[in-house]
């Protein structure tokens, strides 16, 4: 009985659904802030992404004739059921979890979910634009998840082991360094920011694959994009951060690189154009395939 | 009134999304729509964002004379809002044809085929009344006093 109210309170409290949404619409609020600064604005109130939420959710749905309903309402609502229980099977401050083997390769799956579902959702919106966001969406999955996917898998071989908690407590040496610059490359595409913001360029095909939603359901879209950048910060914090199992020195850090981390790909969104889909592919396969290759050889020779 | 109700009240209020539509403009007040998010006028700060899809927008931005060829592209992007949503006029052009007004391509006024919320009057309005007429729109859609609203809301 303990251990389901314990659950049912990570799913739904910390670190899953409200913690989650509370913490990704902080670091989404830091992004609009920080880049308003950088270009001389005020920038939008503290709980602007909240409201922002709020209001989408109050509003009425439409959907234009020749879409299928059962898709477009389920897409949403997928992407943040798997969000939610990827942050839940990883160990952040204040939440410990039992460790299995191969729950990196489950994490990995969860966080490409919402991906898949942005495609998804591109083609059934039926709208030429979100066809052509959906396109270069999948296309640029295949761009970073090449230094990404090498980053986990070095620190694996390094470690030995698919266990998240093996992971987290593996020594950091060279292999760490490499990996991180890897995964860090690969962040400003997975959250579709400048210059990489490819799928969902604005002024260039409207509005990317969530063109044609609407109310509830875009809320929903936006809430698990929320989480969606706090469950890819978790991921960098256990593969590459030390782990020092002293509460408050964990929690500084939790908080403190995740932040960081946020004010990081901001930088790079205020300060770069956004590249053509070739020019990103390039980057992603010869800068990223470098830093991969790199991390690979010393995880596997040294 | 309960709290659900009153929380989304002020989330209208802070999230003014808008869609501009130029329906027979000669570009001034679209020239002057755009400072709206500039650093000098940046209306973010009272949450304004401007939207490429009008299924995104609460506010309805329109500017210009309301021309024969325009008139069925703005009623269909105003369908298209999800509701509850507003209309801000921008000018002196929607509501009266300013000096188009008797053209033979020329409508009249905007709200004989859309119902209008705020008139933003001036030719061109500055962008700081711009903002106003936003602000008080999104104002109007927490109060659910738009037009839109008080047709749905009657039997």
């Amino acid at each position: 009985m303990e251990t389901i109210w314990q659950s049912a309170f990570a799913v739904a409290v910390w670190p899953g659904l409200l913690g989650g949404a509370a913490l990704g619409f902080f670091y989404l609020w830091v992004a609009r802030k920080l880049s308003a600064r950088l270009q001389g604005r005020r920038g939008p109130p503290f709980l602007q992404p909240f409201f922002d939420f709020v209001k989408l959710l109050g509003k009425e749905t439409v959907i234009s004739s020749g879409v299928n309903p059962a898709p477009f309402y389920a897409l949403p609502y997928i992407a943040l059921a798997s969000t939610v229980f990827g942050l839940v099977i990883v160990p952040v401050p204040g939440h410990t979890v039992e460790s299995f083997a191969g729950d990196i390769i489950l994490l990995l799956y969860l966080l490409e979910v919402p991906v898949i579902c942005d495609v998804m959702a591109g083609y059934v919106s039926q709208s030429i634009y979100g066809q052509v966001s959906a396109m270069r969406e999948a296309l640029m999955t295949l761009a970073y998840n090449l230094p990404l996917l090498a980053a986990v898998i070095a620190m694996s071989q390094n470690a030995g082991s698919f266990r998240i908690g093996t992971l987290q407590s593996a020594p950091t040496g060279l292999v760490t360094v490499l990996a991180a610059i890897a995964f860090l490359v690969a962040i400003p595409a997975r959250l579709k920011s400048n210059p990489f913001s490819i799928p969902n360029a604005e002024q260039e095909i409207v509005a990317g694959a969530h063109i044609e939603y609407n109310g509830a359901p875009l809320a929903i879209f936006e809430l698990s994009h929320a989480l969606e950048v706090v469950l890819l910060f978790d991921t960098f914090l256990v593969l590459f951060v030390p782990h020092f199992r002293n509460q408050l020195a964990d929690t500084a850090l939790y908080f403190g690189i995740s932040l960081s981390l946020m004010v990081l790909v901001t930088l790079a969104a205020a300060t770069t154009a956004r590249l053509t889909v070739k020019r990103a592919f390039r980057f992603y396969w010869v800068w990223g395939g470098l830093a991969a290759a790199a991390a690979m050889v010393v995880a596997i020779v040294g | 009134m309960n709290i659900f109700a009153k929380l989304l009240a002020v989330a209208r209020r802070k999230s003014p999304w808008i869609y501009t539509v130029n329906s027979g403009s000669c570009n001034g007040c679209d020239i002057e729509i755009g400072p709206c998010v500039s650093p000098r006028y940046d209306g973010e700060q009272i949450g304004m964002l401007r939207q490429g899809s009008p299924k995104h927008a609460d506010i309805l931005v329109v500017t210009g004379a309301m021309t024969k060829r325009a008139r069925h592209a703005v009623l269909e992007i105003y369908a298209q809002m999800p509701s509850p949503k507003a209309v801000v006029a921008i000018g002196s052009c929607p509501a009266s044809g300013n000096v188009f007004a008797g053209s033979p391509l020329v409508d009249g006024s905007l709200d004989t085929y859309i119902p209008v919320d705020i008139w933003v009057s001036g030719c061109p309005p500055r962008p700081q009344m711009i903002i106003a007429g936003v602000a008080q729109a999104a104002r109007l859609l927490a109060e659910g006093k738009t037009a839109d609203q008080q047709r749905k809301a009657k039997p």
